[in-house]
């Protein structure tokens, strides 16, 4: 039984780990107020109320004796003087449930509040002494955790005559397990922080400093696990009562009318209704008062929703301009393999926030292309509407992107999923959450292998094992033989090549494919990228925030701030002579493009959130070149110059170098 | 690693298996009559409660008692049945298979349906998804004493398409055995079937956010291959831990499914010896369900190592 509490404490924390993050300290009466506005906790916390005082209240308010018999009225559903009818011996069915309530709330609060006792002062004592004592302690705790209660419950049914407190208290040292691993939690988390220390300092007790402190931070989890305990209390108490045991009839118990109800099944099945309503309603009202508990004072944990800041967000006004000219015309060498326009892309309900606004861009057959920008700058949101991976919530409100000349917004769900591996394929930032804990990478790519293309066993091994080598794995057998988490981050990344490869696409998405990997490997990885480019004719779209990564490997660049393009040009003139302050504050940052011995200067400020995107040029109040101008009105990409693309409306001046 | 796990379940498992039988020790020299009083009843002569204790070594010091008792317990005699006469090892022989059909059959149900229909569920957020939830709650809420009363009045007196209670030996006749166990089968697994189902919804949610999901997709994996192949792989990891906490409480709720069924397990059996205090019966049951647990955490550990490599290989 105490595993069964084991198991939601376990189903409340999923992490399963005992001193994750505590929420902060919440006041006591804002966690009362927000359960009172709650829409389960309210009526849950008012039903349990009212069950409780009537109980409580049972002798003034039951219309008879629980034990008072009338054979005049025998197994009758509701009626006036009865209202909830009446049993075999006709005594009145809702006197009985009232009266019988009061033996087992009185076993619920003796359970609850023994577990509470116990359960917190080891908890205290484990957690603050540490050491030694908590390991004994713990050690213990998992010991009582793995005893079978109900052996130990018969026992003391056993030997003290059927009696009800004692079990109950001992169930409740059975259960104390779950409170004191919360209460264990918060002491651990707070041992060690300074405040205590200097409470220490100043003289207070130990002890009192511990219960001060822990109590409001571990005051969340601890009613939510004394609330979900009472409900299954209740429950465990129900069934031993129905088989007889603690109460012995014709004293009246909720599970004890239950079994009196199934003797007289047949001739009157109304009997089953109320003492098991009554016993199902107050559990359940016990569990979603947990529930309502665990929202109102932060205790949700990962579970909790995400909200997305839903201000109001400025409308763009197009009007005048051009939409977007993101590629000059006239300039194609070739037919691009990837062409996308006026792209935008929103997240939240009815799609209010958009996170990209009207991106455009080409990528040639072959060719290199590097989307760059800050984190939020929605270079990835980019990518993955293009995979069509957009996250929940997310969706393209408008624009195309054609591949090979088929507009991938325009496909169905299914062709699109053809899509990928087979023409685009995908390789992400963080190499060691990038594959499959699992599966050897053996396995893994095999099943990439096996979905592109069939074949036997032994061609797709020997596939397998080529996508290794291509991929610059000196030892490709054994490597495959390996679990993800046996090989090091440069080689898992290589791996996730080897699998973006096995579909062989013809564009390789790379987000931040060297970001999570030291300089050194970097280096390596960036030059099998440019072999493969090289020797497969592949194209290759990276999205990265290092200028220099793009100046290595690619031959353009685009060049994003705050959703939106600001920049496309050749790699190497943008570089040299960039055409927008934001390029120019990147490449002034980065240690690439940085003189030696000269201090490299951050660009202030942050990348403003969507919903505070200005009116006018989003980089505005970072921009040393901003004029008024540049903030009442959208600012379009423009044309300064032969094949190159800026939003700004400065760009001679930044060429002279001049500075406002 | 694998080591560490293995010799702290070697650790608890001894630790439950000394204190549990001293528990009970302790627990019955507590009461203040002894077992010659409702044997002998109250009219019995002094001597002859003298002799009778002498008999059954109750005239012995508790740690005495214990010892002698391990040892016996040790050589696998559990002592005889102060009522029947008869070893309480012969009984839980017989008993044993009922209860452990009736535990597995319901593990299976739970794994089985649970799983399914959280892994299912697992990418719809609407409708499905809060039906689950509520059913999880309901899992909870409805005690299984009183689902296993409308069960039998619903299945076995109005449709009588199950039988009622009773025990069928699968030697006598397979189909009637699965029969019996079908209405304990399912008042036992309800609670567990809505809480797996939830654990792995919430799971596999948790998994289909992470990137090596969102990786494979993106090369092309097929959408049923990433949710019960991948996702559902890891997700079972700790659901399993899950399956074998349920399992466990599940060991109660058999107790009271077992009196309820009038199946002849070591449920039924513990009820009967705790109401005419039969200790040496009492105390071998509460080892079987020791050994149960034990035996469940042993395979939980197993198929933990089994299903996570990161264990499996350190």
């Amino acid at each position: 039984m105490s595993n069964m509490l084991e198991t939601l404490d376990s189903v409340a924390d999923p992490s399963g780990s005992s001193p994750t993050q505590l929420p902060e300290r919440r006041s006591h009466t804002s966690v009362l107020r927000r359960l009172l506005t709650h829409p389960v906790g309210l009526p849950a916390l008012v039903f349990l109320v009212l069950v409780i005082l009537a109980v409580i209240a049972a002798p003034a308010l039951a219309p008879y004796k629980p034990q008072a018999v009338d054979f005049s009225a025998v197994l009758t559903t509701p009626t006036g003087k009865h209202l909830l009818g009446t049993d075999q011996l006709g005594r009145d069915v809702l006197s009985r449930l009232l009266y019988g309530g009061q033996i087992s709330l009185e076993g619920v609060a003796e359970t609850v509040l023994v577990a509470l006792g116990l359960g917190f002062v080891l908890g205290i004592i484990s957690g603050y002494l540490g050491g030694g004592v908590d390991a004994v302690l713990s050690r213990l705790i998992e010991v009582v955790m793995a005893v079978p209660a109900i052996v130990i419950l018969l026992m003391v049914f056993s030997v003290f005559n059927n009696n009800e407190h004692l079990a109950m208290l001992t169930l409740g040292v059975l259960s104390a397990p779950t409170i004191f691993r919360v209460t264990r939690g918060g002491a651990l988390t707070i041992r060690h922080q300074s405040y205590i220390a200097s409470a220490q300092i100043t003289g207070v007790r130990s002890f009192t400093i511990m219960v001060r402190h822990v109590v409001p931070r571990i005051y969340g989890p601890l009613i939510v696990n004394t609330s979900i305990l009472a409900g299954l209390t209740l429950g465990i108490q129900g069934g031993l009562n129905f088989i007889g045991l603690g109460v012995t009839p014709p004293a009246p118990s909720w599970g004890g009318m239950v079994a009196e109800a199934q003797q007289s099944l047949q001739e009157q099945p109304w009997l089953i209704v109320p003492s098991g309503v009554t016993t199902g309603l107050v559990i359940l009202a016990f569990v979603l008062l947990g529930d309502a508990l665990r929202d109102v004072t932060g205790e949700r944990g990962r579970g909790s929703r995400v909200s997305v800041g839903l201000r109001a967000q400025p409308e763009p006004t197009i009007g005048d301009y051009p939409r977007s000219i993101t590629e000059p015309t006239g300039i194609a060498q070739a037919e691009p393999l990837l062409s996308v326009r006026d792209l935008c892309v929103a997240f939240g309900s009815s799609a209010r926030l958009r996170v990209v606004q009207d991106v455009g861009f080409d990528v040639l057959p072959g060719e290199a292309v590097g989307i760059v920008g800050e984190s939020g700058c929605g270079k990835s949101v980019t990518a993955w509407s293009i995979l069509g991976l957009l996250a929940s919530g997310g969706q393209v409100t408008s624009g195309t992107a054609l591949f090979d000349g088929v507009d991938i917004f325009a496909l169905s769900l299914r062709e699109r999923a053809r899509l990928r591996g087979k023409q685009i394929g995908f390789v992400s930032q963080e190499p060691m959450t990038s594959l499959d804990p699992c599966f050897t990478v053996g396995d893994q790519l095999s099943e990439l292998v096996r979905t592109h293309e069939k074949l036997p066993r032994a061609a797709t091994r020997e596939r397998v094992i080529e996508l290794l080598t291509q991929v610059g794995l000196p030892d490709p057998s054994d490597v495959a033989k390996r679990y993800p988490h046996q090989i090091s981050g440069g080689m898992a990344q290589r791996v996730s090549i080897a699998a973006a490869l096995a579909g062989r696409p013809k564009l390789l998405v790379a987000d931040e494919p060297t970001t999570a990997l030291d300089v050194t490997v970097q280096a390596e990885i960036l030059e099998l990228l440019r072999t493969l480019q090289r020797e497969r004719g592949m194209a290759i779209l990276i999205i990265t925030h290092d200028l220099g990564v793009v100046a290595d490997l690619c031959s353009r660049a685009v060049v994003m701030y705050a959703g939106e393009v600001v920049e496309i040009g050749p790699v190497q003139d943008l570089v040299h002579a960039p055409l927008h302050p934001y390029t120019k504050a990147l490449l002034a940052s980065n240690p690439a493009f940085g003189k030696y011995g000269e201090p490299l200067p951050a660009i202030t400020g942050t990348v403003p959130a969507p919903a505070q995107w200005p009116i006018g040029c989003h980089f505005a109040d970072r921009c040393a070149y901003c004029i008024d101008a540049c903030t009442t009105q959208p600012i379009p990409l423009l044309i300064p110059a032969g094949q190159r693309l800026a939003r700004c409306i400065r760009t001679a001046d930044l060429l002279e170098g001049a500075n406002v | 690693m694998l080591v560490r796990v293995i010799a702290r379940r070697v650790v608890i498992s001894v630790t439950l298996l000394v204190i549990i039988p001293a528990l009970t020790f302790v627990i019955e020299a507590l009461t203040p009559g002894n077992a010659a009083d409702f044997l002998l009843g109250v009219s019995a002569t002094p001597e002859q409660r003298a002799a009778l204790n002498h008999q059954l070594g109750l005239d012995q010091p508790l740690w005495v008692r214990y010892l002698t008792w391990m040892g016996r317990f040790l050589h696998g005699d559990l002592g005889n049945s102060l009522f029947t006469g008869e070893p309480v090892s012969q009984g839980l022989a017989s008993w044993l298979p009922v209860s452990l059909s009736l535990l597995i059959g319901a593990t299976l149900v739970t794994v089985v349906v649970g799983v399914a229909i959280g892994a299912a569920s697992a990418q719809h957020t609407g409708g499905i998804g809060r039906l689950i939830d509520s059913l999880s709650v309901l899992g909870i809420a409805v005690p299984n004493f009183w689902l296993a009363v409308v069960l039998v009045e619903v299945f076995a007196v109005t449709f009588r398409i199950l039988p009622a209670t009773g025990y069928v030996q699968p030697q006598d006749s397979l189909i009637e055995w699965g029969l019996s166990l079908v209405l304990p089968v399912v008042a036992l697994a309800f609670a567990g079937v809505t809480a797996v189902a939830k654990q792995t919804r919430d799971q596999m949610k948790d998994v289909l956010d992470r990137d090596f999901i969102r990786n494979l997709r993106a090369n092309g994996v097929h959408e049923r291959s990433v949710i019960y192949r991948h996702a559902l792989r890891n997700a079972s990891i700790p659901i399993v831990t899950v399956i074998g906490q349920l399992f466990v409480g599940a060991l109660a709720g058999s107790v009271v499914v077992e009196n309820i069924f009038v199946l002849p397990g070591l449920g039924s059996a513990a009820v009967q010896a705790a109401t005419s205090h039969d200790y040496p019966v009492i105390q071998g049951i509460s080892v079987y369900f020791t050994l149960i647990v034990i035996a469940v955490n042993v395979i939980v550990d197993i198929a933990y190592g089994w299903l996570n490599p990161q264990v499996r290989s350190l």
